[in-house]
């Protein structure tokens, strides 16, 4: 403390003297110079963080700009831009656009299934319910993903309950007619898109649950209430009121939604057909296809797609609802 | 704060939320009954009988005991290391503001802001460029690089609530700065950082994306499924493994609840 040092000790009896040893001394210097226990804290997580993270991330970058040897098969460490150009071909371009219609229904899905879940949460539920209902949230959310995608296959499988509930129900002919359609349907749901929409809407919803329910419980009831006491009907309410502002709320949970989907290569690779997605693309080309390259090229979209999806998604206003 | 027990929700909004809810746990539930079905082959639904022999069979699978043990030791080292980084990071942002800080946060959560793809090739790649093999410790580093954030949120959070006076008061009567660490701060945020090591344990034992890029030939539990559900080699236990996963990681969910439930902000909401 500053005190400490500008009196003379001598003159100062109530001033404690120091402390001494390597423990004292330390804690007093620490005392005195907040600033090298500040560079003391954060040294390792920045040193941590900064050379395994974003020294990977420079490694992933530099690795998109080598390409491969085509007859040897060995990477060539000297910068080009030809795995880039590879990126562009039509089979590749579809991927990116499957992987991205994917994401964008799945989001929009999710964002449905999610608001009367959190709405109710947010404007109903109390004590004892709210509880359940964070809880009825939070469990499917850390539960096992591996785990939660087999449950799936299990519902889907051509054999399982979903095709003997609708049995029961005598619905059959609608799973067989939803089936026989191009590009959603296939052989059985699990080897089909719309199982991988179904999967990838379950295993995401949960991100987009907790931000909308964020969202909606910052909105006060009484706003709610004008404007019902000024004549809306309950769905003017909703569109005028409710809705814009939950919107930052749900973009951020789009945010989740869309990310996730965009980079995961498990669920399509377990449940839906054989045309790949982004990761799943990425996979190959850096396993079997050993072309780290244009993995890592691959890797790229996602990034900047994601960068333009969160600058538009910071002008909304969706950070504060995080 | 509304004093009256407040109007009651309209019957759609009813439906509509029980049955999202309802299609969160269903699946899961499912997990249970097959873990007990007799029938070998195919996912057939209703289950053919109920059985307790498959528990039997997969506690006496080695390669299932291989990928729990390693598993088990991946979660608890990178715990441990990302509760010590976590911490750190924690205190320095939340207790005084400095140039950067902003910086720092996004650092911390860009890990698991990014798809775990990306972490994963990037690391496989930088493993690549520097000719490291894989190992224990390349599981190791990808899992306590996404684990830090988990412990920096429950920490920042508690951290917030901590008065800054009652350092100050330890300090005044006389407390060394170890002393003050020891008694006043490290009561104050214990409870939170055992919610986040567990559910940064819980993080570490079902990741699989990151660690498919960073495990040689070792098996983690989630690899071992994934394996399984590619190549199916005996579904029943598969089952069992799925059921017991779903307990393991369902039990430090429920603790850091119950341990961070006082607090404004409650524990496992940023996955």
């Amino acid at each position: 403390m500053t005190l400490d040092a500008a009196m003379p000790r001598t003159t100062a009896p109530a001033i404690l003297p120091g402390s001494g040893g390597l423990r004292g001394t330390l804690s007093d210097l620490f005392w005195r110079r907040p600033q090298l226990l500040l560079l003391l804290m954060l040294l390792p997580p920045v040193l941590w963080l900064g050379i395994v993270y974003i020294g990977s991330l420079f490694a992933l970058l530099l690795q998109s700009f080598f390409s491969i040897d085509e007859f040897s098969g060995l990477i060539n460490r000297e910068f080009t831009l030809k795995t880039y150009g590879d990126l562009f071909q039509a089979a590749n371009l579809d991927i990116i656009l499957r992987t991205v219609t994917m994401a964008a229904l799945v989001t929009l899905a999710s964002a449905i299934i999610a608001f009367p879940i959190a709405y109710y949460a947010a404007r109903y539920a109390r004590g004892r319910w709210k509880a359940l209902f964070y809880l009825g949230v939070m469990l499917p959310l850390w539960s096992s993903y591996l785990v939660k995608i087999y449950a799936w296959k299990l519902i889907l499988a051509k054999e399982g309950i979903l095709t003997w509930l609708l049995a029961k129900l005598h619905l059959l002919w609608l799973l067989d007619g939803w089936l026989s359609l191009p590009i959603v349907g296939g052989n059985s749901l699990s080897v089909s898109f719309t199982g991988t929409f179904i999967v990838f809407v379950y295993v995401w919803l949960p991100f987009m649950i907790l931000p909308v329910q964020a969202a909606l419980e910052r909105v006060p009831g009484n706003l709610v209430e004008a404007s019902s006491d000024l004549g809306a009907s309950p769905g003017q309410t909703f569109r005028n009121v409710l809705f814009p502002l939950a919107l930052p709320g749900i973009v951020a949970g789009s945010i989740f939604t869309f990310s996730l989907t965009l980079g995961d290569y498990i669920i399509p690779q377990i449940i839906g057909t054989s045309r790949l997605f982004i990761g799943q693309a990425v996979y190959s080309q850096q396993g079997t296809a050993g072309n780290i390259p244009l993995a890592a090229a691959f890797t790229v979209v996602p990034i900047v797609i994601m960068g333009f999806y969160l600058w538009g998604a910071k002008r909304m206003g969706a950070f504060d609802a995080l | 704060m509304r004093s009256d027990r407040g109007p009651s929700a309209p019957l759609g909004l009813k439906i509509a939320a029980a049955c999202g809810l309802l299609f969160l746990h269903l699946p899961i539930l499912l997990i249970f009954v097959y873990a007990f079905t007799t029938e070998e082959k195919s996912f057939v639904w209703p289950p053919p009988g109920l059985t307790t022999q498959w528990f039997a069979v997969t506690w006496n699978r080695p390669d299932v005991w291989e990928a729990l043990s390693l598993s088990v030791r991946v979660a608890a080292i990178s715990t441990a290391i990302a509760l010590v980084l976590g911490t750190l990071c924690a205190a320095a942002v939340s207790q005084t503001r400095f140039f950067g800080r902003e910086t720092i946060s996004l650092l911390v959560i860009l890990p698991i802001a990014l798809p775990g793809i990306i972490t994963g090739i990037a690391l496989r790649s930088a493993f690549s460029l520097a000719d490291i093999p894989f190992s224990f410790w390349t599981i190791v580093l990808g899992h306590a690089t996404f684990c830090v954030v988990v412990v920096y949120n429950n920490a920042v959070a508690r951290f917030r609530r901590t008065s800054g006076s009652m350092i100050e008061a330890s300090m005044d009567l006389g407390a060394d700065g170890f002393q003050t660490f020891r008694h006043v701060v490290l009561p104050n945020i214990a409870t939170a950082l055992l919610a986040g090591g567990m559910l940064a344990f819980a993080l570490s034992f079902d990741e699989v994306i990151v660690t498919t890029f960073t495990a040689g030939q070792q098996q983690t539990v989630p690899i071992w499924m994934l394996e399984e559900l590619i190549r199916p080699r005996q579904r029943p236990v598969t089952n069992v493994v799925a059921m017991v996963v779903v307990l393991v990681t369902l039990l430090p969910i429920l603790l850091a609840y119950y341990l961070t439930r006082d607090g404004d902000q409650i524990a496992g909401s940023g996955k």
